[in-house]
Order: structure tokens, then sequence, then C-alpha cells
């Protein structure tokens, strides 16, 4: 390994024992790395698989039919006859309505999210790179919307709509913006102000091509982090708009909803009423853990 | 014997640190063996990577927790790595005091330069506010900085960077150590002031009769203030002596290298004389001479085995095969 | 136009270009950059308004000129402003007040030189810290992000990245697709010069670019800035405060402090004979290797004061053994209508006219040159 660069015609041989560790490791690949080999993170990251798994899945992995009401077999305990979780207030098979509740909840969850990182992000960039008086205009607007409990402008805007699936998502959104489009503003503003952004000015370069080349790939990683973390408050939130009446209409099996109509049956049958919320804090739970899992892989000392 | 290990500060010996991660382990220090006396300054020089600063602060036990230490660390005949937080904690700031380069991060912005100094002072010695704070002024006298009382009550943001160096100097002086750390003080100052710190570092040391370690990475400052020089290179000393002796006669081909690539009034029509290669990567294994790549003598022997330590004169110590070789050859027409 | 034949650089493989450089539009005699009256004030901005309560004289009032094809070395203390100043030159920020002419022509302005073009003539080399190099992006596509956003098809651009990796020292195979965290901290500053000089520049700004490089590293740079100068017929603009490595560079050295230009000149007299005061404490305050030349007393005490409240008059006043009362009220300038090559500084002492008492004579301390602190110890290698 002693050839040196000055093989090359006019090149400039420096002794030519530039030696280099064997593996190419971008930063994404060490995050890789690192998450691998983080069992508390592959656990949870477990969980939340099956989970999606049992939405996507749930028509072949339900046992019973969700909707399929059975009034003789109403709030029957845990492992009564073929009902493995019990029944609920209807006589419905409440294994299989957690299945397929799986849905509802990961839409509500990760929809909102989706939607707000591309909005809000896109409006972070953007202001933290121009700074001046569009960074005003934009970060003061978000201000407004942050003054707000998240649950209330959830519940305010959702309600305000006529509630429903459709207008639940919308109001998420909404919600998930103002906090996406700081962390984004913050991201950007720091990385604006490293020396290899002053370089790809000095080279010439334009602002979309500085931001997509430089500032983007920089500026994903704690905006993903945090994002990751809204996921569980969306999973909460969404639940909470459908325990009011404000998310998904009855008889479609939704977590939030089913804690709702099963309030009354809790004297009766205390375990099954419950379940649903279990479902929510297990589910909730695990997103909070992948993103601590996350902030930690991505937090590398290069 | 013993009355000789009593003035000795500090007494490392066989020093090895470990840092082990999920994706590697770094052998920082690989047995690394120094004194300092009373009234000594020894100063370690190296270059990024070479475990200058890893080895000093273990004498304070000042290490993450991933770091895995062993060897023997003796400060004032005390063993430090068998000791107890408590202990620790008692012998920081009382026995042995460390300044760092960046006095920013040293210094607690949210507290003025008098609190922060007094409480160092109210922490080792029983004594009220008011005297802590008279002992603070009468510090910042003593390292010269102007206008004394009006800077007790600054704060850090408010000092310029040589000011800011005084004051944590004056900060790890308020309980009389015996043996002060500096781990490059003056690597961020700029020339007319990193003068100014180096001579009053000097004469406090001189006055006190402190023993201190200086780690540096320029040659220079270890000529204006060092009276013994440790040249560390991938974990190891490959050579230490007498500060004269060496920088006048340097034995290892790598403090000649550093000698020569220092940039010192050369012509500027023709190349320095620059050390090829980088310092190696401390993750890896390195068989042999940790120099041999870079080393224009290297030879098999180099890469395969490591050279252990030689003693050409009193007080000096050289890691080198070459080095071996030339005083076997001097001492062989003398045996036959 | 004379051409020299090439005459290779057996050492480094690098052939030397022959001068005449078709880039040229303002002839050999026309200065690449003129720098006139240069100030940049940053308002500091306090109270409840935000309104500008004081400001800071990070450059002010500066004069000089780069020749074509020479190295200048600007230094200074921290607060002197040279950081500035280099980013005033490359355009990156505006200045408050001054002319910059490049090369004859004003940049960004109609009938001058387009900003895109002088973008590819002026490049700068930046110091060495995790934020020179895009962490995300291999180091090949970081050289060629500058080519290809000028309209360089992506296959050319990488070809050209590759070959400036093998220029500078590092095998492009290997180099090219690896990211900064896996290179030293010479190897990620040959890839900033790899960089810039991926536009073919004519002028390079180098900033503090070997200061956090370890000394052996250091000297290897140096040595490749050396001989990319004549393979690439550069202009050098080198920017450090340490005094060693601008001697061994540079061929005029510009001294800074507090925003103004003390002294300007030929690097040998310069160095072997400081007219101004704050030069002569500078050039003391260098560390000998000798360490029976230990120095007892500091050439010059205190630090260098705030740009934000500059002292009147002589901005050194404060700290200088020979101020007058001249020197507090009237600032001294440096001399109009003198060549590149003179040596001149701004000080009283040497202006006849100035009503300082030693005006027109040398102080008695000059008589004798500024000791030059010893090099190397010992010559065995």
């Amino acid at each position: 390994m002693t050839d040196t660069a000055s093989s090359l015609p006019g090149a400039f041989d420096a002794g030519g024992i530039e030696e280099l560790s064997p593996h190419v490791r971008s930063y994404w690949q060490l995050v890789g790395f690192r998450l691998r080999h983080d069992p508390v993170t592959l656990f949870f990251g477990a969980i939340i698989l099956i989970v999606i798994l049992c939405a996507i899945f749930a028509p072949w992995v339900a046992p019973m039919d969700p909707t399929q009401t059975n009034m003789i077999d109403r709030l029957k305990p845990i492992g009564y006859k073929d009902y493995l979780l019990g029944t609920d207030e209807l006589g419905r098979d409440m294994l299989s309505r957690l299945i397929w509740g799986a849905r509802s909840s990961l839409l509500m969850g990760l929809l909102p999210v989706v939607f707000a990182l591309a909005i809000g992000g896109a409006l972070g960039v953007v202001a933290g790179y121009m700074g001046g008086k569009v960074n005003m205009v934009i970060m003061r607007v978000m201000d407004v919307f942050y003054a707000f409990p998240s649950i209330l402008l959830a519940v305010a805007i959702s309600g305000a709509m006529g509630g429903g699936m459709l207008n639940g998502l919308l109001s998420l959104t909404i919600v998930f913006i103002p906090p996406l489009c700081r962390i984004a503003e913050t991201a950007t503003t720091q990385v604006r102000g490293l020396d290899f952004v002053e370089a790809a000015r000095a080279s010439g370069g334009g602002t979309g091509s500085i931001i997509t080349t430089h500032i983007l790939g920089n500026v994903l990683a704690p905006v993903f982090v945090y994002a990751s973390g809204m996921v569980s408050v969306s999973i909460l939130l969404a639940s909470g708009l459908s325990f009011l009446g404000l998310g998904v209409a009855p008889p479609t099996p939704d977590w939030g909803l089913m804690l709702s109509t099963l309030r009354q049956a809790i004297y009766i049958n205390p375990v099954v009423c419950a379940l649903p919320g279990v479902a929510i804090l297990i589910t909730s739970l695990s997103f909070n853990m992948v993103s601590d899992g996350l902030r930690q892989a991505m937090d590398v000392k290069l | 014997m013993t009355e000789k290990t009593e003035t000795l500060v500090a007494d490392v010996r066989d020093l090895e640190v470990r840092f082990v991660s999920r994706e590697s382990t770094t052998n920082a220090v690989n047995g690394v063996s120094f004194q300092v006396k009373q009234g000594e300054v020894l100063s370690i020089i190296g270059e990024s990577g070479s475990g200058k600063s890893v080895s000093m602060r273990a004498l304070m036990r000042l290490l993450p927790s991933q770091a895995k230490i062993s060897g023997k660390v003796a400060v004032n005949g005390r063993d430090v790595l068998s000791m107890s937080g408590k202990e620790l904690i008692r012998m920081r700031g009382k026995e042995v005091s460390m300044i760092f380069q960046e006095p920013m991060t040293a210094l607690d912005p949210v507290y003025t330069i008098g609190d922060q100094i007094a409480e160092t002072v109210m922490r080792h010695e029983d004594v009220s506010k008011e005297v802590a704070l008279k002992r603070a002024l009468e510090l910042l006298e003593f390292v010269r900085v102007p206008s004394a009382e009006r800077r007790l009550k600054a704060y850090p943001f408010e000092l310029s960077g040589g000011l800011r160096q005084r004051a944590m100097i004056a900060m790890a002086l308020s309980c009389r150590p015996s043996l002060l750390l500096a781990d490059e003080p003056t690597t961020a100052l700029d020339a007319t002031v990193q003068i100014q710190v180096l001579i009053l570092l000097r004469k406090l040391q001189a006055e006190m009769g402190m023993g201190v370690i200086f780690v540096t990475h320029d040659l220079g400052v270890a000529a204006q203030i060092a009276d013994k020089v440790a040249v560390m290179y991938a974990g190891r000393i490959v050579e230490m002596g007498p500060v004269r002796d060496l920088l006048r006669n340097p034995l290892h081909p790598y403090t000649q290298g550093m000698l020569a690539s220092t940039v010192h009034g050369q012509d500027r029509n023709s190349d320095i004389q620059a050390i090829p290669g980088s310092p190696p990567d401390m993750r890896r294994e390195i068989p042999g001479c940790a120099f041999a790549p870079r080393c224009p003598h290297a030879t098999a022997l180099c890469r395969s085995t490591q050279p252990g330590e030689t003693a050409p004169s009193a007080g000096r110590i050289v890691r080198c095969h070459l080095v071996s070789g030339e005083m076997a050859e001097a001492q062989a027409p003398a045996i036959a | 136009m004379k051409s020299k034949a090439k005459k290779p650089d057996t050492a480094h493989n690098m052939e030397i270009v022959p001068e005449g450089d078709p880039r040229d539009r303002g002839g050999p005699r026309q200065p690449m950059f003129m720098v006139r009256g240069l100030k940049k004030h940053f308002p500091v901005r306090g109270g409840a308004l935000n309104r500008t309560v004081a400001q800071v004289l990070a450059v002010d009032g500066v004069d000089f000129q780069v020749i074509k094809g020479e190295t200048l070395g600007i230094v200074g203390e921290s607060g002197c402003g040279k950081s500035t100043l280099a980013r005033l030159l490359m355009h990156l920020i505006d200045r408050t007040e001054g002319e910059l002419i490049f090369d004859g022509e004003e940049v960004g302005v109609r009938n001058g030189l387009a900003m895109r073009d002088f973008r590819k003539a002026a490049q700068m080399v930046f110091q060495d810290s995790y934020s020179s190099l895009n962490p995300r992006l291999p180091v090949e596509d970081s050289i060629a992000y500058g080519p290809r956003v000028h309209g360089m098809s992506k296959k050319k651009a990488k070809e050209l990245a590759r070959e400036l990796l093998g220029k500078v020292g590092l095998r492009p195979e290997v180099f090219g697709p690896r990211y900064p965290h896996e290179l030293s901290g010479g190897q990620k500053q040959r890839v900033n010069i790899a960089r810039a000089l991926a536009m073919s520049p004519r002028l390079v700004i180098l900033d503090e670019a070997v200061s956090a490089l370890d000394k052996s590293v250091e000297a290897q740079v140096l040595n490749l800035l050396r001989h990319l100068k004549r393979h690439f017929n550069l202009t050098y603009v080198f920017i450090s405060h340490d005094l060693n490595v601008v001697q061994y560079i540079s061929d005029r050295v510009l001294v800074m402090y507090l925003g103004e230009v003390v002294e300007i000149g030929p690097v040998d007299e310069i160095y072997a004979a400081p007219k101004h005061p704050y030069t002569r404490a500078l050039l003391k305050s260098r560390l000998s290797m000798d360490p029976d030349e230990r120095m007892d007393e500091a050439p010059i005490t205190g630090d260098p004061p705030n740009p934000i409240n500059p002292p009147s008059g002589c901005r050194f006043h404060t700290r200088c053994q020979y101020a007058e009362t001249i020197c507090k009220s009237l600032a001294p300038k440096l001399p109009k209508d003198t060549l590149p090559e003179d040596h001149v500084t701004s000080c009283h002492m040497y202006d006849p006219a100035a009503g300082h008492t030693l005006a027109g004579k040398v102080p008695p301390a000059f008589e004798a040159p500024v000791p030059v602190p010893a090099a190397r110890v010992a010559a065995k290698v």
C-alpha cells in the first residue's frame, strides 16, 4: 500500500503514506450501525412493527368481524369462549376491534406528522436561511399558534369544522406545524453559519442549490428526531379527539372511541374496558422510546 | 530511598488508558511513566492523538467514565487511582489544580470571577465569604490583573482572553497546590498575550515552588518554560530529558523531525523538511514502533517490535531501535 | 508574451506553468486587488427597541494593493479585523464604505465584473475546523460542487475533483468517496485547498489555513501551497497570526491593528527592521527554541483592546512607550503615493511634519535590529 499519488502525472508527493480506516461509513451508515446494536430501541421498534403489521393485515389477522355484535355475550371477560380478550358493550370481539383499531390510530398518528414535517419543515428552512423580515413574519405567525395548548387547539379546530376523520387529520397537522417549523428554523440557522455554507456561497452557489445540497442533509437529523417524538403525541391527541367524538364515527373501530363507549361499563368489567387504553399506551410509548433511541444514535461525534 | 519519593510531587508508572465505546476501543495511553519533583516544570509535547492531555488528566482522574485506567499514579506519595470520590474532591483544587485551554468554557458564565475564586477558597479552607473574597483580591493582584478590585465584580464575558486566563490561574492557585496541571493554556492566546502569561506562570511557579506539568504542541513554549521535556507519540513517551539537552541534541527521529519541520526562518525558496504522513489512528493496534511508517530510518525490526526504553545518558530516555542499536555498538568495543 | 519552457518540478511532479495567463484582463501592471478606504462597521443592537447603540469598527479605513503573482501576508491579533477583511475581499459581506477593485474592475456593478465571474476568479480556504466541509457529502462531491453550480456536467466535475485530489497529494480512488469525519486535519485541509482550486481561480485567500493543524502537518501543507502556487500561477493572500509561517510564505507583509493598517512592506525588511512599535513588540513576542534565550519581560503589556470603542487618535497609543500628546489627538495615516515595494508605516515618529519629538529620527532603541529568536538549536537529521 505504498504506491503514492505521485504515480499520477502532475500530483503532489506528500510522502504518500496516507492511511485510512478500511470502512467507508457515511453519517447515516453510522447511525444505522448504532441503532442495530441498541437492544432497547430494537425491542420497541419490533412492537411498532407488530402494530403496523396488524393494521395492514387486519382482515387476515383479526379472528372475528369487528363489527359483528352479539347482545348475549356482552362485556365478557378475557378468555371467555373464543373471545381472546373479551367483548365490548355490544358483544363485539375486543381483540379484533383492537387489531382493526390500529389502522385508525396509526393513520391519525403518522399522517399529520408527515404532513406537518413537509410543510413546517419547508417553512422553517426558508425562514432560517433567509433570515431578516421573512424569518420574522414566518416565526411570529407560528408563535400565534404556539400560544395555544395543543389539545385545546386540536379540539377547537376539529370541533369548529364539524369533527370526522378528515377534519381531525387537518387539525392535528395544523397543531404540529409550528413546533416542527421552529426546530427546522433553529437547525437551519445553525448550519447556515458554518464555514462550508460560506464556501458554497463563495463558489457561486445559489439559494436553491445551497439549501438542497448543503442545508437539508444536515438539518434532517434533529428535525426527524423531533418528528418521531411527535408521533407518540399525535397518537394520544388523535385518541383524545376520538374520545370526544370528534374523530372517526362508530362503528369504525378506534381505540379512543372505544375508550369513550366503554366508559360506563367500567364497573362491570374494568379489565376489558382498559384494554384500548393499554393499546394506546403501548403504541405511543414505543414511538417515544424509538425516538429517544434515534436521538442517541444520531448524536454521533464525528 | 523514601526521602526521594517524598519530594516527588507526581509519580506515574506504566499508565495505560483505554476508551471503550460501542464502535471501537481507543488505546489513548500505552504505558507512560514520568516523575515530577517539587519545583520542577515538566512539559509534555505531542500532537493530536498523542495522549498527552489524557495522561495529564489521569493525575486528577478527570476522565470520562468510559475510560479504563491502569498503572500507578501517585500525587504527593498517595495513590490517586484507589482514592474514593470524597478524597478526590478534597485533593482537586487543594493539592492539584488545573488550568485549561479555553478560559471561557472553564469559567462559569453566570458568576463573577470574584465569586468563583472565593468559592474554591471556601471549599478547601474553612473561612467566611469576606475572607475568601479578600483572598480573591490578593490573588488577582498576584497574577497582575490591573484594576483588580473592579475586576472582582466582573463576569467572564466582560474580560478579554488574557485576563480570563489570568483569572483562571488565580483560581487554580487559590489554595496553594503543590502540583499545577496546565492543558495548553496559551494555545488560544495571541502572541503578545501568550508571552505575558508564560512569563507570569514561570514567576509564580518559582515563587510558590510548585511542580508543574505543562501540555503543549509548541516546542517554543516548552523552551520558554520547561525544565524537563517529554515527547509523546501515539500514547507513549518516545523521548524525555532535560530541556536544553533534548532541544540541542534530539535523539529520537520524531523529535528531530518535529524540530526540523517547525517553521522558523527557513529559506522560502525551498521546502520545509516535513515529516511525511499523519499521526496514526489510535483505534487500531499498531505492531512495532508507531512512528515506523513515517520514519526515514525504519527497519523491519522497527515495524515488528515495539522498542523499549533506553537511557543513553543521565536523565534521558529514548524509545528507538536505532538509538539503542547505536548505543549497543558504542558499548560493544568496550566489552571486546 | 514570453513563455518560459516548462521546468519539471522533480521533487513533486508538478511542472511550472509559463507566465502569461489568458484570463488576465488588466495586464501585468494592474494590481490584482486595489483596496481604498475600506470600512466595515457592524452595528451593536441593544435596548428594548433593538436600536443600534454602538458600532464595531471591524475594518476602519484600509488601503493596500495585492500585486499579481505575489503572496501577501496579513498578520494581526484578535480584534484586528483580518478575518473581516478576508470576507470583504471575497465579497461575502457588504462593505460599509470604500473601493474594492479586482484586476481593474469593480465587482457586481454594471460595466464591471459580474459576480459570477468573480466567484470563479477568487476563492478562499478556511481554517480547518469540523465546519469547513459538509459532513454529509463525500469529499469529491464537496469539491465538485463549485464547478457543477457553474454548469459543468456531473461526470466531468467528478473527474476534475479526482484530478485535484491527486494534485494535493491524496489518492483519488481512496479519498474521493470518503466523508470528512474519516479524514485527519491535514487531509481535510488539502480537500479544502482542492475545493478552492476547482474553480481555477487566480487569487486564493487563505484565512488561518494552517493554524489548526499539527506542526508536522502544517509543514506539509505549506510545501503543498508553495508548489500549487507555481503550478497554477496563483496569487495568495495569506492571513495568519503565526509570524513564523507568514515570514516563510510571504513576499510582502501587512500588519493590522484594531481595524487599521499600521505597517506594510517587503517581508525581509519588515522582519529585520520593523518600524511601527506594535510590529516590533509583535516580533519580539516570538518564542525562541533555545531555552537559554528565555524572556523575563514581556515586550508589551495588556491585551488588544476592543474594536467597539477604540482609543482616540492613534489606536496604539495606550500601549506604546513612545506615545505623546500628538498621538492621543491625531490619528496617523499611511503615506500616500507610495509604491507597493515600499516599506511604510502609519506612525507619527516617521512623519517629520507630525509634531512628535522623535519625528524623522529613529528612536535609539530601534538602532538595534529586533533579535531573531533561535531556530532549531541542533542540526542533526
